[in-house]
């Protein structure tokens, strides 16, 4: 009791302006928890089949919105009978990620290879079909969380290998390699990427051959897999540069060629320096794949958006917000989950320099 | 036996420049330049052949045609029967505008709760980080369409203004200012805020020079902020308040007169402004820890107040680590203003990549001219930074 009375001293109400502070903020969060209960649980609307039961005065969150449109928000238009694919290629992609993840499981090689080198193969054929006895889904129909997952992870396994020779290509004692590389990071980090989808949508068709023709998706793929390698070139730079000059030095003296000595020297030890970085250009692709929408893809916000403003039928006060707290708290839940996993392996990876 | 081991030595030599790091260097360099070369000129042939059998035309010509269209937000006289190459400086001011705004204000609100995630205060230090979680963890779109949306349907309809003090008003077409309206005389109290501010720039450099001479402070602040604010008030007085605003009224349908701030720009900046305020609010934190702590306890035991610990040690070195990283910042709050075209504001992008793109087709041009902005923009500020950051510096001796 004596303590607890003495932190609160020490740490809310140590002066005048402390209490004053703890006060205001003691209202602030009053009225944000009280107001945000009553709008998504009090005021809140829970049955109904279309937007006419959220359309009363003061009523809160519109949840038969979100229940009812739940297949769409995490599937898009992919057929029902076929939607297994997807959540099957989910457990494949797990069953590789998460023993990957705890740092005490065995066979780390083994788990990469097969997510860099079978998973995708497996998947792509799973999702897109078209062979054996699985009927083709067009990309057209993908949508929801699945896009946004397809375009994040294609994204992140597209931009790293490229990253790295940028990276590499950037470091460079061949002026030549160093311009090119130097021209394309500094040119991609210097616009945004809305009009890098422009360019990927508009431009990319015009620069092909006239009977070659692009998918959309692979289009915004190739958009956001270049962006994104640009940025994560610069925190692999970061890393190559705080690896001491003896290294690079001592792998030339015992002969290496310029692959073995950045393969098994420089690079394990430049991208363990920077692996927190590596996560933070990963969260940044992650909430940016939501910028597909503008080019008229249909990520989980793109088909929230859609659903808000072009479904009549769901036309009530309540329900955009309630669409966008939902689509909000999902791309929180993956953000949040990387920045706590890049932290904790940051802790891990000092505990060798700490003794 | 001998001959043949000869030979093989000698085919060594021969091949031996096949294995010499710079000749190799030469070799890939001019493979990579061949390759982006032709690259380059395949995407051009490809392009020319493309336009051509879609009839778009090629060049810049089209800036001066007429648009044909109206924007919402004007900077700068602007109609329908305007040039492209007008709505291109409408667009542009519209971006400058937002992203002026929105660095002041992120910088700000940035600074306040990056100093509360500090604060010893249990409770606003944990809300401070509360915040910054639940911001940043979000994607930008999504909040800017969240804000957009949300303050659309709780805005009055345009014929039940909600009245606001001074003048103001809110309806769902946008915040209504009064406008300010020149008179004759006002020119004098400009003259005398211009030269206030000269004279305050005066005092600091003569105050900083005193201080390092003879280790006397003078509360150059306090003056300062007297030369700023009493010549143009007197002038002001002096004239007679020679201002007049220009209220906004109701007319038959709307709010009319004063100054429009659409709900788009007001949206636009405050989820730009949330959004970066969090980032910023993490490097300010991160910059003040990186200061050691034995410079704080130097600095009081050398006597210094708190104030004067935090103004003349902590913040110093604090600002060097922050500045960095705050200018990627503000780059990055320029280039998010793009987004502006999922919400409509008439930005760069919305109304130039978007609009005029879908009226001429001449995609490359309209894409080439928008980025080469954009790329302007950033290379301008890294430069303006990297000055100001070399002038705070650390001078090693």
């Amino acid at each position: 009791m004596a303590r607890s009375v003495d932190w609160l001293r020490t740490n809310l109400f140590s002066s005048w302006g402390n209490t004053i502070l703890t006060l205001i903020c003691l209202v602030i969060l009053w009225n944000v928890v009280v107001g945000f209960l009553d709008w998504a649980l009090f005021s809140a609307i829970f049955t109904g089949s279309d937007g006419s039961a959220c359309n009363k005065p003061d009523a809160g969150a519109c949840w038969p919105f979100i229940t009812h449109k739940l297949g769409l928000f995490m599937y898009g238009r992919y057929p029902d009978a076929e939607r297994w694919r997807v959540n099957l290629t989910y457990g494949l992609a797990l069953a590789g990620l998460v023993p990957l993840m705890i740092p005490r499981v065995p066979g780390k090689l083994w788990l990469s290879t097969y997510l860099l080198a079978a998973f995708p193969i497996i998947g792509f054929i799973l999702v897109t079909g078209g062979v054996f006895w699985l009927p083709h889904v067009p990309t057209e129909l993908w949508g929801g969380l699945f896009l946004t997952l397809v375009v994040a992870s294609v994204g992140i396994a597209a931009s790293f290998p490229i990253g790295i020779l940028l990276a590499l290509g950037r470091r460079s004692e061949l002026p030549i390699v160093r311009w090119v590389c130097v021209g394309f990071i500094e040119f991609v980090r210097g616009v945004p990427l809305v009009t890098v989808l422009f360019m990927a949508s508009v431009m990319l068709p015009l620069f092909l051959p006239p009977d070659v023709t692009f998918d959309k998706l692979l289009r915004a793929l190739i958009g956001v897999a270049l962006f994104s390698a640009a940025y994560l070139a610069e925190v692999i730079r970061g890393g190559l540069q705080a690896i001491p000059r003896g290294q690079y030095e001592a792998a030339d003296a015992l002969g290496l060629s310029y692959a073995q000595k950045m393969g098994l020297i420089v690079l394990p030890q430049a991208l363990k320096l920077v692996i927190p970085g590596i996560v933070n250009s990963f969260i940044a692709l992650f909430k940016d794949t939501s910028l597909v929408l503008i080019i008229g893809l249909f990520d989980l916000l793109g088909i929230v958006q859609q659903s808000i403003s072009s479904d009549a039928k769901w036309f009530s006060p309540q329900t955009a917000a309630t669409g966008y707290f939902f689509a909000g708290v999902i791309f929180w839940i993956f953000c949040f989950g990387m920045s706590r996993y890049s932290a904790f392996l940051e802790r891990r990876l000092a505990s060798g320099e700490r003794r | 036996m001998v001959s043949s081991s000869n030979e093989s030595v000698q085919q060594t030599q021969r091949l031996a420049w096949l294995y010499d790091p710079r000749t190799r260097g030469i070799i890939l360099q001019i493979a990579l330049l061949v390759g982006v070369v032709a690259f380059f000129i395949e995407i051009a042939r490809n392009t020319a052949a493309n336009l051509k059998a879609q009839n778009i035309a090629t060049g810049f010509g089209f800036l001066e045609h007429t648009s044909g269209f109206d924007i919402s937000q004007t900077l700068i006289p602007y109609a329908s029967t305007s040039t492209y190459a007008q709505v291109f400086w409408v667009g542009l001011t519209n971006t400058l505008l937002v992203a002026v705004i929105g660095i002041v204000l992120a910088t700000i609100v940035g600074f306040i709760i990056g100093l509360a995630r500090l604060s010893s205060n249990w409770l606003v230090a944990r809300l401070a980080t509360v915040y910054v979680e639940v911001v940043r963890n979000v994607p930008l779109l999504l909040q800017l369409l969240a804000w957009y949306f949300t303050l659309l349907i709780a805005l009055p309809l345009p014929d039940a203004v909600l009245e606001l003090p001074l003048g103001m008003g809110v309806t769902n077409r946008g915040l209504y200012l009064p406008a300010p309206v020149w008179q004759p005389g006002l020119g004098a109290v400009l003259i005398a805020l211009i030269a206030g501010i000269a004279g305050a720039i005066a005092i600091a450099m003569w105050a900083k020079r005193k201080r390092l001479a003879t280790g006397e402070q003078v509360p150059a602040f306090w003056y300062g902020l007297a030369a700023v604010v009493l010549p143009p008030l007197l002038v002001f007085l002096a004239f007679g308040a020679p201002i007049s605003f220009d209220y906004p009224k109701l007319g038959r349908f709307n709010l009319e007169g004063g100054i429009v701030l659409l709900p788009e720009l007001i949206a636009l900046l405050l989820g730009l402004t949330l959004y970066t305020a969090a980032f910023i609010a993490e490097i300010v934190r991160s910059g003040i820890e990186a200061v050691p702590r034995g410079q704080k306890e130097a600095a009081a035991a050398l006597g210094l107040r708190p104030w004067q610990v935090q103004r003349f040690v902590v913040i110093p070195q604090a600002m060097r680590v922050i500045i960095p990283p705050l200018t990627n910042q503000y780059l990055n709050l320029t280039k998010n203003s793009s987004l502006a075209v999922a919400i409509g504001y008439p930005d760069l992008v919305s109304v130039f990549a978007g609009t005029v793109l879908n009226q001429t087709n001449q995609a490359v041009e309209v894409i080439l001219i928008t980025m080469g902005v954009y790329l302007a923009i950033s290379l301008l500020t890294a430069l303006l930074m990297n000055w100001f950051n070399a002038r705070m510096a650390l001078v090693e001796r």
